[in-house]
């Protein structure tokens, strides 16, 4: 560990808005990248399930 | 001797004993993985869905360990004090944002040369996070521009062809989305993908070829690393972090590309196929 405390590490030598915005930018554009996956998934399956239906119906 | 001798004659009259080739051939097909039945994608979307979880954990747990490498472990840079921590993101993602797109080529291009069906769609599904990764790099390179050169941004040779990459992915994609039959569509993107492939080379070597503000490679093979240990060691476990995730996500794209063009067929219509 090279940090003596919490705030240097926040810190980050003077760089913070630097490195927490690379940092952060980079882990909110995975999540969302994930969350648009999941709704696709869901929005994909739900069209099928109205298929299944309309053919369970014929 | 003669015992040895008399052994390898045994064995010749053994083997000459051995039924022809064209007889034995099925014996052994039972053995052999057959590559091409995963070609199809009924029969890879469950392959996909058993990867994904493994993926993803493999990205969560050498995420963890990357970062805790690069921000608590990894020394502070003498000449660019903490500003280079933003090196284990970006080298990562400017790796990968090249790497994926020559995946995208050989997948296109082998849809456009096979027809296979699941390598266009392949091709589709590395497409989105190409282009995530490669806005990333030029994000988190501005960010690390801005307090080592004084500017968020020059027209410099790497800079400039990684710009033309996130276009040349974004041509992709829109091209792709704006032909409506899904086939033709994987035929004019193989094309603009595979005319594009030569922009890698040029990013990848843009730093030797001309001179850049960029600096030059971190990693190369033909010398010793420019870098301490534990630096190189947190930006190698990031990039196999930032792998392991594109994979997870790639294949989990790829299985909702195939439930969307594959939604008429029997095998998606069955139930329990979909999960």
């Amino acid at each position: 560990m090279i940090w003596q405390t919490w705030s240097d590490f926040i810190a980050m030598g003077g760089y913070a808005l630097y490195v927490w915005g690379a940092v952060g930018t980079t882990a909110a554009a995975l999540a969302l990248e994930v969350a648009a996956l999941r709704a696709r998934r869901r929005a994909a399956l739900d069209d099928i399930d109205v298929i299944v239906r309309m053919k369970g119906r014929v | 001797m003669r015992r040895y001798a008399g052994f390898f004659l045994n064995a010749n009259d053994v083997s000459n004993m051995t039924p022809p080739t064209s007889q034995a051939a099925p014996f052994r097909t039972p053995g052999r993985i057959r590559w091409l039945g995963y070609a199809s994608p009924q029969a890879f979307y469950p392959v996909a869905g058993r990867l994904i979880p493994w993926c993803a954990g493999a990205a969560v747990a050498l995420a963890a360990a990357g970062l805790a490498i690069g921000f608590l472990l990894a020394p502070t840079d003498h000449q660019q004090g903490d500003a280079y921590r933003i090196i284990f993101v970006h080298v990562p993602a400017a790796w990968l944002s090249m790497l994926i797109y020559v995946a995208m080529a050989f997948w296109a291009g082998l849809g456009l040369v096979l027809n296979t069906r699941l390598s266009a769609m392949m091709a589709r599904a590395l497409a989105p996070t190409g282009a995530l990764f490669t806005f990333l790099a030029l994000w988190t390179g501005a960010l690390w521009g801005r307090p080592t050169w004084g500017a968020w941004w020059v027209w410099d040779a790497r800079l400039t062809s990684e710009l033309l990459l996130l276009f040349l992915y974004v041509g992709f994609m829109a091209l792709q989305s704006a032909i409506d039959d899904p086939v033709r569509g994987d035929r004019a993107g193989a094309v603009v993908a595979l005319v594009g492939v030569i922009n890698v080379p040029v990013i990848y070597f843009s730093v030797q070829w001309w001179n850049t503000l960029h600096q030059g490679a971190s990693v190369s093979l033909r010398a010793a690393p420019s870098m301490a240990a534990t630096m190189l060691t947190g930006m190698l476990v990031m990039t196999l972090a930032l792998w392991a995730y594109a994979i997870a996500v790639v294949l989990a794209r790829l299985r909702c590309i195939i439930l969307e063009r594959e939604r008429g067929a029997a095998w998606v219509l069955a139930p329990g196929a979909r999960s």
